[in-house]
């Protein structure tokens, strides 16, 4: 792995650096740049403009208006009834399948991550260089390499089509561990530690009650992060699921375009499927503005992409 | 360092700390690593049950035009999806990082917000603003009363996917290299200014080298995704049934063989196959970089 700047060392230089940033001198803004960079934004925007804008539609209005304006009717919330009702509420379903492994896989993996990345940090144990190096080997294996071996794995054990097929593989995540582990290295001091340990803290309670504090930012970012990954994920889910009662958002709008698109489809379905991928986006997009300030500092670790 | 005396405890206190990471770590990673290898040793029939095999499959998989086409797709997916890429990420960040731009916290967070969105959601967004009938290409090629271009057709089809990749990419690389730019001391910059730097030679002789390890990193983590592509030719099957077939990339050939060819052995050594490819490609890009670094 290349290296990483430790994140609080960074934090404390970029806010060191005056308002005029990597210029120096205070520049007027250029047009041109300020131009090319609004089509950019206009071409990253289209899609979700598009999806928005079509939503709005019915069968009808989505196939005979163009593309980027509004049809002459309104159609959203009945879109959006229909969603929620297709199918006895199968996608009510999906989403809150969507929200239980995310929640759960993101929460558990940011979670572990912590607890181990501090007591590589924190501690010496043996064999812990070792463990650490083989760690670090598996951030470069590919994790759909893996989807079909763990499919096969899970099967023997008799847990494919259930959730645990789907959490157990979220939880691991060894690059949050060396994302955690570089983080603790920085941010937590060795003599708070002692401090504790002198105050005759047991080393849990150390742990939650001091070093957790210090860890928070590297920690929601760890969680963020992992949360787009399971959020988004649909190789692993579509080999272990059957059960459509099972799915997840990703995997569930997969199956209604393909319904859409088959020969004899239902027109009326791609309604239902630009409106269901509309609703499926709006959590994590939300939660990316509203948590700005997180993920903006925590990437400057080096991010997660899995 | 711990003091001596408790020291041994607190070493089996660490270690309990790393204990649940580990635990899983064994079970959802290095369990199906080696269930894969051992499989792929194995060739199991109908008739004569499961036999050794060696390294037949994997014999076998050298010489598979279905795998080797689908290998060569991926790679020239890659040598002109990841440039372009991480072209744009790096032009994004330097104007937004110099401040030569009006609301670069807009242009920050609007090229990045398409992270956000799955990419089985992203590709079909595209699919629909690519389709000729109802979609917005459709629409545009009629009011100017041309044929619309074929996003679907084999020439059109890969530069159709690179540009869905592309287009959810470019904000999480331009935020790995924002970071890096943001973490450049400003006397660097002080002093490329006493040595009458202008604006390009700053960027040329400070930026762009500070720049290596970041652009290492995102170029390693795209060639990795390259070769893993899946879920976008996947939901464009629906479009394009002829175009992407069983075997248009390595991954949605190991996901055919195991699932509807019934050759799990066979699939474990392709995907085990890929794995190794696209750690020695990685190892490569890693390599050159290096070597040029040390001309420097």
């Amino acid at each position: 792995m290349t290296a990483v700047e430790s994140p609080p060392a960074q934090r404390v230089r970029s806010t060191r650096r005056p308002a005029t940033g990597g210029a120096g001198r205070a520049r007027r803004p250029s047009v041109v740049l300020t131009a090319i960079l609004l089509g950019l934004l206009a071409y990253f925007l289209l899609p979700l403009a598009w999806l928005v804008i079509n939503s709005t539609k019915s069968t009808t209005g989505l196939f005979e208006s163009f593309g980027l304006w509004f049809a002459s009717d309104f159609h959203l919330f009945a879109n959006v009834h229909d969603v929620l009702t297709y199918n006895d509420g199968i996608y009510v379903r999906w989403f809150l399948n969507t929200i239980l492994y995310a929640v759960v896989g993101a929460g558990g993996a940011a979670l572990l991550a912590a607890l181990g990345g501090y007591g590589v940090a924190k501690f010496d144990f043996p064999g812990r260089r070792l463990l650490l190096a083989g760690v670090l080997g598996a951030v470069m294996v590919p994790v759909t390499a893996l989807a079909i071996p763990t499919y096969l794995l899970l099967s023997s054990v008799q847990l494919v089509d259930t959730p645990f097929a789907v959490i157990i593989p979220s939880l691991a995540s060894p690059f949050g561990l060396y994302l955690m582990w570089i983080y603790a290295a920085a941010a937590v001091p060795d003599e708070l530690l002692e401090a504790a340990r002198l105050d005759g803290a047991g080393e849990l309670r150390i742990f939650w009650s001091v070093a957790m504090r210090l860890l928070a930012p590297g920690f929601v970012t760890v969680l963020l992060f992992q949360l787009v990954h399971v959020w988004n994920n649909y190789f692993l889910p579509l080999i272990v699921l059957r059960n459509p009662a099972w799915f997840p958002l990703t995997v569930g709008l997969k199956q209604w375009n393909s319904q859409a698109y088959a020969v004899g489809g239902s027109q009326a379905v791609f309604t239902l499927v630009i409106t269901g991928s509309l609703l499926a986006i709006i959590p994590l997009v939300a939660m990316f503005l509203v948590l700005q300030r997180y993920w903006q500092s925590g990437i400057a670790m080096g991010a997660v992409k899995q | 360092m711990a003091v001596a005396s408790p020291s041994r405890r607190r070493g089996l206190t660490g270690f309990l700390f790393f204990a649940p990471f580990l635990l899983v770590f064994l079970v959802a990673i290095v369990a199906p690593l080696l269930y894969a290898l051992g499989l792929s040793l194995f060739r199991r029939r109908l008739i004569g049950g499961t036999s050794f095999v060696g390294l037949d499959n994997y014999l076998r998989a050298a010489v598979d035009p279905q795998f080797l086409a689908g290998v060569g797709r991926v790679a020239l997916f890659l040598i002109f999806q990841v440039p372009v890429m991480l072209l744009l990420a790096l032009f994004v960040a330097l104007a937004i990082d110099g401040r030569r731009v009006w609301w670069p916290k807009l242009f920050r967070l609007g090229v990045f917000v398409p992270y956000a969105v799955p990419a089985v959601v992203g590709t079909l967004m595209w699919g629909f603003l690519y389709g000729g009938q109802f979609g917005l290409t459709g629409q545009i090629a009629d009011a100017f009363g041309v044929d619309p271009p074929d996003f679907f057709g084999t020439t059109l089809m890969l530069p159709a996917l690179a540009n869905i990749v592309t287009w959810q990419f470019v904000g999480y690389n331009m935020l790995i290299l924002y970071a890096a730019l943001r973490a450049i001391p400003q006397d660097l910059y002080d002093a490329a200014e006493v040595d009458g730097a202008g604006e390009f030679r700053k960027v040329w002789s400070v930026k762009l080298p500070a720049l290596r390890p970041a652009l290492l990193l995102a170029t390693i983590f795209s060639v990795i995704g390259s070769f893993q592509l899946f879920t976008e030719p996947k939901v464009m099957q629906d479009l394009a049934p002829a175009v992407i077939t069983t075997s248009y990339t390595p991954n949605i050939y190991a996901y055919e063989l195991a699932f509807n060819g019934q050759l799990v052995d066979y699939s474990a050594a392709i995907s085990v196959l890929l794995g190794l490819v696209t750690i020695v490609v990685a190892y490569v890009v890693q390599l050159t970089t290096a070597r040029r670094e040390r001309i420097l």
